[in-house]
């Protein structure tokens, strides 16, 4: 009977089984695709991480930016950024114009580094597995023509004067600026850091034989894209490096870490960082007792910041950063909004139909139906319709991670290479309103950093200089939105959650009824 | 066999309590066919309402063979209703969405009948109060006097010791009438039921063994 009286009221009553399932299926269907895409975004931000910081790194130890103290028209301090001073007697010096040509390999504005003595401590705390140190460098080269300086106010008096003589290339002044990312590493040291997760493509790699060579290993893509290939050679900081060997990332990404990778202590003594480092990679021994581990090397180097794979996930930034925030915020809401709603639309029209259906109710104890079975009718009722809300719900959930799949937006995501110090340096990098960008990849890309021209030719700004530098920070990945039985189970779980509870609340309405009353409240 | 004594129900009204019954003694004995009649509001239906288990009164002592009605619990009232007493209501209560011969199953449902037996039994009930051929119809698609039969083969499904029916023609025209009470008092004799039946309808009350009239709770034997 339990069966036939439920069939007959769910076919019977077919508006409000199709309202209460709709609801449920709206609200199952966005749960599905929201925790699909947040695991999406979750692995695409694993993705970035792992391409940036490498495979098997747990913990990174940088140095903290220290904030500036004096706002004056130098970026004072050692992490300085790039400035080219063009004095006076700079470049050879051609009609009204002088040409210059610099290389310059130097620590990423907003980065600061650490003694390379941490990495010894790094190793010596238990439940480290293995260190790596590398010392992350921009090589920044300028070369054009500048206009002549003299000339430059001479036009501007003439202009005065009421005459205007305009003279060919003073105004003009073209630049080109090549900006790459280098980094140094231990030649044939230990497999923590990114160098893990890149894979020989060309050549060979770097080997403990290279310490104090000018050997450099390219990033497979960054060669091709600068038409170089082994046994060429690379200028790096005004010196020629002979290039033996080239690397693509093990990953999905499209790029390693770093354009070049050099022997570290080579690009010690070129970027007169002697001794020094930017940032530790670390694996743990138990992946379990990352923050344990994290908390013992903050004591070893109390003046380092020391960030595990969780805090950095916080620090991808891009369209990929967005997503996240996206999905965990406005998502979240969203399905927990449309869940309540589609149960409390299920509650209503539980009590509603109990009260509508009073004399049925009370004709049926009046025969002899105990609480129990009435209760256990309505119950039956709502969960059958959750359920079919539910299944209805998956099924629209699928669809659209199936579209989410195939659409499979591309995501960007960049992590700031001087890890938690980079939001900072952003801030420090505008303050100062000068300096070509370093290396970090800020949300923004880097683009317009102002070239703040030294001398008396000032205010020529132009933008890009730090583009091709940040994009090796920078990793594009498309969203892929994976779908578990778990997301499936805990789905449906919510519908028949939500037939409970209205069935449970309808049910305890009609147990309240008495019979005589139930009778005679309708006639 | 009924044995009310100084039966009393009081509602709590707005202000003052409503006595709708008011110090009944009262017998019946098993087998008899009893009519109750009254003005409105007299006490037909609480009467009834006693007489069917489905509420207590405020005092007084009701027994129908043995079990005190005014004491049993919630539970124990139900399964007596389930199993010894039969109703047939004035507005013919019956489940919208369930067939008939589904409705007529209901009252098997707390009896514990399997499902064969069950459907078996409910045919046979529709049989005897000539809807044979309509088991598988709507209450909506049934005519008022189909619709009461059903409610009657409802009410005799399970053989119940009483049957007790509230104005089961209120609603109906004259001829539909003669033949509800036809059916009812065929059933009457055939089975040896107890049969009370609540009525404004001298030609139905006079088919009755006995009359009672209640008037503002006051019962009285008519003659
Ligand atoms: N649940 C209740 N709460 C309050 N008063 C009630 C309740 N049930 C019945 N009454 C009152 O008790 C009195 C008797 O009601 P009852 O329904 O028994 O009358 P009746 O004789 O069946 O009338 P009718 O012929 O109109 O059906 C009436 O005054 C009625 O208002
Ligand atoms: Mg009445």
């Amino acid at each position: 009977m339990f069966g036939t009286y439920l069939r007959r009221e769910l076919l019977g009553r077919r508006r409000q089984t199709i309202i209460i399932a709709i609801g449920m299926a709206l609200a199952i269907a966005l749960v599905i695709i929201v925790n699909s895409v947040a695991a999406g975004v979750k692995n695409a931000q694993a993705e970035v991480l792992q391409s940036v910081y490498g495979v098997g790194t747990d913990i990174t130890v940088t140095q903290p930016v220290s904030a500036p103290t004096t706002t004056g028209g130098d970026a004072a301090g050692g992490q300085g950024g790039q400035r080219f001073a063009f004095g006076g007697n700079d470049g050879t010096k051609s009609g009204t114009s002088r040409k210059v040509d610099s290389s310059r390999l130097s620590v990423g504005f907003g980065t600061n580094t650490l003694a390379d003595s941490a990495l010894a401590k790094v190793e010596a705390t238990s439940g480290v597995t293995g260190a790596s140190a590398v010392l992350s460098l921009t090589n920044t080269s300028f070369s054009g023509t500048l206009p002549d300086f003299s000339q430059g106010q001479q036009g501007g008096r003439d202009a005065q004067g009421g005459k205007s003589t305009q003279s060919g290339g003073t105004g003009g002044s073209s630049f080109s600026v090549n900006s790459f990312s280098v980094m140094g590493i231990t030649p044939g040291g230990k497999a923590v850091g990114p160098i893990a997760s890149t894979a020989l493509a060309k050549g060979r790699t770097l080997t403990s034989s290279d310490k104090g060579d000018k050997v450099a290993v390219l990033d497979a893509s960054y060669a091709k894209s600068k038409s170089l290939s082994v046994g060429g050679t690379l200028n790096i900081g005004g010196k020629d490096f002979t290039i033996v060997g080239t690397v693509k990332p093990t990953g999905s990404d499209s790029a390693t870490a770093s354009n070049v990778y050099i022997p570290l202590d080579v690009a010690q003594t070129l970027s007169s960082e002697a001794n020094k480092v930017t940032t530790i990679y670390v694996s743990a021994n138990s992946a379990s007792d990352v923050d344990g581990l994290k908390a013992s090397l903050q004591k070893t180097l109390p003046k380092a910041t020391v960030s595990t794979q969780a805090d950095l996930a916080s620090s991808v930034s891009g369209s990929l950063g967005s997503a996240s925030q996206l999905v965990s915020n406005l998502g979240t809401w969203l399905s927990v909004i449309v869940l309540a709603a589609a149960f409390l639309i299920a509650i209503l029209f539980t009590i509603s139909g109990v009260t509508r259906r009073t004399r049925e109710f009370g004709t049926l104890k009046a025969i002899g139906w105990s609480n129990g079975r009435i209760v256990g009718q309505v119950a039956g009722e709502s969960v059958v319709q959750g359920v079919i809300g539910g299944v209805v719900g998956v099924v629209v959930g699928l669809a659209g991670v199936f579209i989410v799949n195939v659409v499979s937006p591309t995501l960007t995501g960049g992590v700031s290479s001087g890890g938690i110090g980079g939001a900072l340096a952003d801030g420090a990098r505008r303050a100062f309103g000068g300096g070509a960008g370093g290396g970090s990849a800020a949300p923004t890309g880097g683009t317009g950093g102002g070239f703040g021209g030294a001398g008396a030719t000032g205010g020529t700004g132009f933008g890009g200089a730090a583009r091709s530098a940040a994009s090796s920070a920078t990793t594009q990945v498309d969203l892929s939105a994976p779908i578990t039985v778990w997301i499936i189970v805990i789905a449906v779980g919510l519908a028949i959650v939500g037939g409970l509870l209205a069935g449970a609340i309808g049910g305890w309405r009609a147990s309240r009824l008495r019979p005589a009353e139930a009778l005679r409240s309708v006639q | 066999m009924y044995t009310l004594k100084n039966l009393t129900k009081q509602y709590p009204g707005k202000g003052r309590k409503v006595t709708a019954l008011n110090d009944v003694t009262l017998d019946i004995p098993n087998g008899q066919m009893v009519a109750i009649q009254g003005p409105t509001g007299g006490g037909k239906s609480t009467l009834l309402q006693m007489l069917g288990a489905l509420d207590r009164p405020t005092s007084g002592t009701i027994e129908l063979d043995k079990s005190s009605l005014d004491k049993l619990g919630d539970k124990k009232l139900g399964g007596l209703r389930g199993k010894e007493i039969g109703f047939v209501f004035q507005g013919f209560n019956l489940i919208p969405t369930l067939t008939a011969q589904e409705n007529v199953e209901t009252a098997l449902v707390p009896l514990g009948v399997p499902a064969a037996e069950r459907k078996e039994r409910a045919v046979k009930a529709l049989e005897s109060v000539g809807l044979g051929d309509r088991g598988d119809h709507r209450p909506a698609e049934l005519s008022g006097g189909q619709q009461q039969r059903v409610a009657i083969a409802r009410a005799i499904v399970k053989e119940p010791e009483v049957l007790l029916a509230d104005e089961p023609t209120g609603n109906l025209d004259e001829e539909t009438r003669d033949e509800i009470m036809d059916v009812l008092e065929g059933l009457w004799r055939e089975r040896g039921l107890t049969l009370v039946i609540v009525t404004h309808d001298s030609a139905v009350a006079r088919r009755a063994q006995r009359r009672l009239h209640i008037k503002q709770g006051k019962v009285r034997e008519v003659s």
